[in-house]
Parts: structure tokens; sequence; C-alpha cells
């Protein structure tokens, strides 16, 4: 159409690139995270309007053009409005690795059309990296995607020769990135893809349990650079700023989330290869615990001072965030000091327990973050851990073979009583049993949180 | 533009990236996560500028599926992030209406 001259799209792509940094800071402070991401979405929304005005279109290929973005909305607004919340991190991962599918597919789309071209060596190598990582992203979020929703198993996956051949995919994936860059060669740039590939899923398939959610970052990063060289390829400033943004803080937000799990990311994405770290089954264990019915646990409750619920992933998967706020009003009506204590990676991520409560509109100020629940912990009489297994095993600090160890938790075991809610003796996300289970200070109701909690506040009303 | 304009602008806007998010608070990795993840769809501009001028058949099919792609990248992304942080937002007036109604002497 070309409306617009290019030197004012250009400053349109300016503008939209200071709302893109505006909605990242906004996003790293609770005050202004919503009005932040909006800012961000209404730099997109001008940004795509004006490549469209300021683009000459072939024949029908406009057409072509609205029509994708047209089912893409229709797929992605649906599927964004409607997912459960439990859910959200598959859709991040899915969103991340479409994202990089697109900049991969792109950067063939360029080599095809610099076909008899001098395009120079900047421009290829930056299209071959944009290539290679690209699809690094595509497969290794979409087998992230399996890992969470449960397809595949989240335990780490070790292919045979897996070292060898990670080796091998790295070197393919320089050398034909660098005789893409040199000849420009469209088919070289299939072929790329496709090693591309092969590094993603060989990149993913080691990484267990919880650290998966950081892998979902690093790959958010990945795409990121991959969006920035594009841009560098195709000299569009926007694409290079927000690609490098979000390679940027991308890297910070992986390091930040490691660190707030003890853990390192070499050590996530190369721990498994080495061996030694992947003890843990997902095998049902048969030594005695401690049962307890909704009666005596509704005593245990009613008696005690202080209680703190540390509710994990099973509680959000039962939709018993509720009933437990009702458990935890109830206590505190009758005087009994009851506070909730927030693991920061409770939950599929670091942060979504916060977000599932909210959901549930369960009162900000009873969530107490980890180090402060901790120092509260020796004096605390019971912990009531609702469908969470791996943030309270004390074989994060204790057992340098689990796949968890180092990994903060909240000392579930330093309270005086620890009530379990579980469905059933199977271990937890990352697959290792739990001492504090067979601990005499520990009593394990059977069942549905939300069916248990039900009658647990039940039985409340009648002591 | 040339190269070291464009490394130039590279460099200083992984610097901003960095010292934008670098004090996050754990609360929030989530929906930055999400956040971000919504800004690289921005490639779309990439996929539409590549599909305008696509001459053969099989780019413009490969062309449409990358504008189909980056705009369920861009999209979505931006929904999602804005449900979850519609939640947090939410929060601060609830607490009190719950513990009136449970006689809660705070």
């Amino acid at each position: 159409m070309n409306l617009l001259p290019a030197a004012v799209a250009e400053v349109i792509y300016l503008a939209a690139a200071v709302c893109f940094i505006l909605a990242l800071k906004g996003l790293s402070s609770p005050r202004g995270a919503r009005r932040g991401n909006l800012l961000g979405a209404l730099g997109a929304a001008i940004a795509v309007v004006t490549v469209l005005l300021s683009t000459d279109f072939r024949g029908a290929n406009l057409a072509f053009v609205l029509g994708s973005v047209g089912i893409g909305s229709a797929v992605a607004v649906p599927a964004a409005r409607r997912v459960k919340m439990t859910e959200m991190p598959q859709l991040v991962a899915i969103f991340n690795g479409v994202g990089g599918g697109a900049a991969a597919v792109v950067g063939v789309i360029e080599l095809a059309e610099w076909m008899g071209t001098e395009p120079g060596a900047v421009a290829t190598t930056a299209t071959a990296f944009a290539i290679l990582v690209g699809s690094t992203s595509l497969l290794g979020s979409i087998l992230t995607y399996f890992k969470l929703q449960g397809t595949i198993t989240s335990r780490p996956i070790v292919v045979p020769f897996a070292a060898p051949l990670m080796v091998a995919a790295l070197v393919a994936g320089v050398g034909v990135g660098v005789a893409v860059a040199l000849t420009g060669n469209v088919w070289l740039g299939v072929v790329l893809m496709a090693v591309g590939l092969a590094f993603g899923a060989l990149l993913v398939l080691p990484v267990g349990g919880a650290d998966v959610p950081i892998v979902i970052s690093l790959l958010n990063a990945f795409t990121g650079l991959t969006v920035a060289a594009s841009g560098w390829a195709m000299s569009n400033t926007l694409l290079l700023v927000a690609g490098t943004l979000v390679g940027a803080s991308g890297s910070i937000l992986t390091i930040a989330m490691a660190t707030a799990m003890g853990r390192s990311v070499t050590g996530i994405l190369f721990g498994a290869l080495k061996g030694g770290s992947t003890a843990g089954s997902t095998q049902t264990s048969d030594r005695p615990v401690r049962r307890a019915q909704a009666e005596d646990v509704a005593i245990t409750l009613a008696y005690a001072n202080k209680v703190v619920v540390v509710p994990g992933y099973g509680l959000a998967v039962a939709q018993a965030q509720h009933v437990v706020a009702e458990l935890v009003t109830a206590l505190r009506a009758r005087g009994v000091d009851a506070v909730y204590g927030i693991h920061p990676v409770a939950g599929r991520m670091p942060g979504h327990m916060n977000v599932l409560l909210a959901e549930a509109n369960v009162p900000y100020e009873l969530l107490v973050e980890a180090d402060d629940i901790n120092a509260a912990m020796p004096s605390t009489d019971v912990v009531v851990v609702v469908g969470a297994n791996d943030v309270v095993n004390p074989a994060a600090r204790t057992d340098p073979g689990a796949p968890i160890y180092g990994m903060p938790i909240i000392n579930a075991d330093q309270a005086g009583q620890t009530i379990f809610l579980k469905r059933s003796m199977r271990p937890g996300f990352a697959g290792i049993e739990n001492e504090l289970l067979f601990s005499e200070k520990t009593q394990v109701l059977f069942g549905d949180a939300k069916e248990s909690l039900t009658n647990v506040v039940g039985a409340l009303k009648e002591v | 533009m040339s190269g070291i304009t464009i490394l130039t602008l590279f460099v200083l806007t992984a610097f901003v990236g960095v010292e934008v998010v670098s004090k996050v608070s754990s609360t929030l990795h989530t929906p930055l996560m999400s956040g971000a993840n919504a800004i690289h769809g921005i490639i779309l501009v990439g996929a539409i500028a590549v599909t305008a001028h696509a001459t053969e058949p099989w780019l413009i099919v490969l062309g449409s599926l990358a504008t189909l792609l980056a705009t369920v990248n861009l999209v979505g992304g931006f929904v999602v992030t804005d449900r979850m942080l519609e939640m947090f937002s939410g929060r601060p007036k609830q607490p009190q209406r719950e513990s009136e109604m449970a006689g809660d002497p705070r």
C-alpha cells in the first residue's frame, strides 16, 4: 500500500520500541504491571499497522497476510482466555516455541528471496543464527509443553550417547551455519533448520522436574536473540531492539529463577548428561505412614496457636483454592494464627502459586514468602501441606544425590506437626520420596484435596 | 544501516534489557516471562515484510505460516499476561471484605 513513507515508519518503530522498554519496566514491579503490559500490546499493534501501511504488497499477498493474522488471532485469543491457570506454563512454552519457529521460517524465506543477489556476509550470518536458534527454540519449547502436560515424563530422558550426540549437533550446527553464512544457499538453510530442531530436542529431553520452567525462560531468551538477529539481517530497528531486550532480560530472568531454586543453569542443562543426579522414581512407596481422618486433623488445627498452610500444584489441580481459603478463614475466626507459606516455585513456575491463589481471591497479606515463613517455623504448631511435596522435602538440604538438592525449601520438618493432604503415595514432580512423610510428627490425610479440605472444614464446626 | 550502527544499538539495548529487570521479585517471574515472550512476537513485523514481496507460491505459503505463528505468539502472549496481571491487581480489595465476614479482630 505504501501509504507511509519509510522515514515515518522508522519513527513509529522507535515509538513502539520505547513502548516495549516501558512494558518490561512496568512488568518488573507489581505497581503498573498491567498498564505496562497493555502499553507493550499497544506498541505491537501500532508496529503491525505501520508495516502493513508502509510495505508494497505483491498482488494477493496482502490477502494472505491478513488471513494469517486473522486465523492466528482467532486461535490465540480463545486459547489465552480459556486456558486454566494451572496449565498456563504450558501455554507460555507453546507461544514461545511458535515465535521461535516464525523467526526460523522468516530466515529461510529471506535466503530464498536473496537468491541471485549479494546480501552481504553480516545479513547471511545473522540469518543463519536466526534459523538455527529459532528452530532450537521451536522444538525445545514443544517438548517442554509435553513435559509439563505430562504427555511425556517430566523426569530426565537421557538418550543413548546423549553427550556425543549433543557435541555432534553443535558441531553440525556451527558447520552448516558457517556454510549458510558464506553461500546464502536456501537448501542449506533448510538443513540448518533440521539441525536446530535436533539440537532443541537434545537440549530439553535431559531436563527434568522442577527445572523445566527455567528452561522455558532460557528458550524465551533464545527466541529473543533470534528475533534480534532477524532485525539485524533485515535492518529493522524494531526487531533488533525488541529481540535484544527479550534476549537480555530473559537471560537475567533465567539466572534469577535458577538462583531462587539454588541451581546453576549449566547444571540444569547438562547435569543429567553427567549422570548421578537423576535418582528418583515414580514408584508408589509401600512404607507405612500415619493415616489421619478429617476429624483428627480438625481437632489438631483447632487447638493449635499457629498454623501454616503450604499450598502446592496439587491444590490448584483439585481446584481447592476456595476451600483452603475457607479453612484458613474459619481457623482465624477461632483465633488461630493461620497463614499461607508460599514457596517461590510452588506450582509449575516461579511465582505461579501467587497467580493461582490470586485467582481464588486469597487475601494478599496472608501469603508469607519462604524466608519469612521459615524464620517462624520452629514456633509453628502445625504445617498443613496441601498437594505439595518437593517444596517441603528435607532431601533438598540433606541428600546431595537428590535432584532437588540445594533448592531452598519450606522447613516444614521444623514445625511441631505436619499434616499432608495427598491423593496417593506417589512422589511429586521431581520424582523422589519425601522422608518427612514417614516422620512420627507427620499425619497423612489421603484423598482429593478439595474433598479432604471440605471434610476438615465441616469437622471443624463440630469441634 | 552500517554494521557498526547495528552493533551499537544491539549492545546498548542489551544493557537496557538487563537494567530494566535486574531487581525483579520472584512473585513476578511468571508474568514477566510471559510478557517478554509476547514482545518477541513482534517478529510478526518481519514475517509480514518478507511475505509482502514473495513471488513463488511456496514462499507465500511459508510466509503465511510464519505470519500465523508470529501472530499466535504476539496476540496470545499479551492476552495471557494481561489475564495473569488482572488477578494480581484484584487482590488488595478482597481481604478487607473477607476479614469482616469472618469477624477477624484485626
